[in-house]
């Protein structure tokens, strides 16, 4: 299973939760996966085309899956995947 | 028998290679130091460099040049100059990096006084008084600030948007450091609830504007620098005027209609910003250079919405935090000025302070950036800042 960084803004839709452990074999299932656990967070990760809302930045690691292969992106049980909303606060 | 410091000087200079002037000075005007991998190292002593040097020139005294070399000419195999007063001493120098491993290394003949016959001009550094040498001196020993440095950030214009959580450290560290011209924008005035992490302003300056209790405390820290207070909220109608002349600018506004804007107005200026933001016991810092690196919008295209932007109300922050965050975007500052090391160009450092973790991300520019895919000179004044209505979105948000 890959795990997942929660943002805080998003940690009130997984109960606290800073980092969730979830399964899938590419980006989008494992995101998916998180939804199905925790399903607050599916209307603020997916549009309703079931494609990442754009305000939503995901990496793979350190690497944007824009970048790379987007939700198709494989993912393997060691990777990290970091949900990244911009943050304005000074 | 030994020979005489003469002769001495006459042997080394038949083991190494001799430029003219001319051909140094026609390097320069073509390029300009470092560019094209010529570096041109003056080797004199500070009381000489006080002087004047030439135009660009690192500053290594010969006394220093093993220990220093590297830092001011990195690069072995490049082209470096090295010149004195009169081209003996940069004779020594040069044979002295040959036996370094520098492979293309060249003394000037007849040193800057040929130089100066020539015509050609020389550059006369900033006056660095006694005061001002003992206050900086813990940069004038660090081999890659040096009085070379110092004098960059007692010339340089740097500009604070926000005179709260992060600006705070960020001034106090940047006026420590002897930035000659500060610009601080903000029009609020200190509050009692600010001082959990608003360092900068004092108890009995509650209800104060923030900018005069910023210039208070700065100016009582370092009487060097110069404090330009704009009371005002930076928006369309201003942010050019405001920004233009500045060096670098430091972004700690508390709202995204602002940091849209800023990005837009810097990127059609080329001005690098160093951004950060917080939130609780997150923060988040990168550089945007524009057109060297991803500018905010590449990383961020469009923003959240109101439910996923706790920005525009006031929100929950350790107080350490913006410490935390405001030094290391002081730090990215003092090093876009002086020019050392690798600023976070490019990369989004993510600091989580419950679980005491930095990560790193990479940032990309993107070539269908609505901002930074275009020529300045294309980006009109009625596109700066635009997104959303953000206004009604605030007002939403609470």
């Amino acid at each position: 299973m890959a795990t997942v960084r929660i943002p805080p803004v998003l940690r009130p839709s997984t109960g606290g939760e800073k980092e969730v452990d979830a399964g899938g074999d590419d980006v989008g299932a494992v995101l998916r996966s998180l939804a199905d656990a925790h399903p607050d967070t599916q209307t603020q990760i997916f549009a309703d085309g079931g494609e990442l809302n754009r305000y939503v930045n995901v990496y793979l690691n350190d690497e944007d899956v824009r970048v790379l292969g987007g939700l198709d992106t494989a993912v393997g049980d060691d990777d990290v995947i970091v949900i990244l909303p911009a943050m304005a606060g000074g | 028998m030994s020979p005489s410091g003469a002769e001495f000087i006459r042997q080394i200079k038949s083991q190494i290679a001799e430029v003219d002037p001319a051909d140094v000075h026609a390097a320069l005007d073509g390029a300009g130091n470092g560019s094209d991998g010529l570096t041109v190292v003056d080797v004199r002593e500070n009381d000489e460099i006080a002087q004047g040097h030439l135009p660009g020139a690192k500053l290594v005294p010969r006394g220093f040049l093993e220990s220093r070399i590297e830092t001011a000419a990195p690069d072995r195999s490049g082209h470096v100059v090295l010149y004195c007063a009169s081209g003996n001493r940069s004779a020594l120098a040069a044979k002295t990096l040959t036996d370094l491993g520098y492979e293309h290394v060249e003394s000037m003949t007849g040193g800057i006084t040929l130089w100066k016959d020539r015509g050609y001009k020389v550059e006369v550094p900033r006056k660095i008084t006694a005061e001002q040498r003992e206050r900086y001196s813990r940069h004038m020993l660090v081999p890659e600030i040096g009085a070379e440095g110092q004098n960059k950030l007692l010339d340089a214009k740097v500009l604070l948007l926000g005179a709260g959580g992060l600006g705070s450290p960020t001034a106090l560290y940047l006026a420590a450091a002897g930035v000659g011209t500060i610009g601080i924008v903000d029009d609020d005035v200190v509050d009692l609830s600010n001082l959990q992490r608003q360092v900068i302003h004092t108890t009995d300056r509650i209800g104060v504007a923030k900018v005069d209790s910023a210039e208070i405390t700065m100016n009582a820290l370092n009487p060097d620098v110069n404090v330009v207070k704009y009371e005002t909220r930076i928006d369309a109608s201003n942010i050019m005027e405001i920004i233009d002349g500045y060096d670098v600018i430091v972004d700690g506004v508390d709202n995204f209609p602002t940091r849209y804007l800023l990005n837009d107005a810097t990127v059609r200026l080329r001005i690098p910003v160093v951004s950060a933001s917080i939130l609780g016991f997150d923060g988040q810092l990168s550089v945007f250079a524009p057109y060297e690196g991803p500018c905010y919008r590449c990383l961020y295209p469009v923003p959240p919405p109101a439910e996923l932007a706790p920005s525009c109300g006031a929100n929950g922050v350790l107080g350490v935090l913006p410490g935390t965050m405001g030094l290391l975007q002081a730090t990215e500052v003092v090093k876009l000025i002086v020019g050392a090391g690798e600023p976070l160009i490019g990369r989004l450092l993510l600091y989580e302070a419950l679980g005491a973790t930095f990560t790193e991300l990479k940032v990309r520019r993107d070539p269908e950036c609505a901002i930074c895919s275009r020529d300045p000179g294309e980006i009109a004044d009625d596109e700066l800042g635009v997104f959303p209505d953000y206004e009604a979105f605030c007002a939403a948000a609470g």
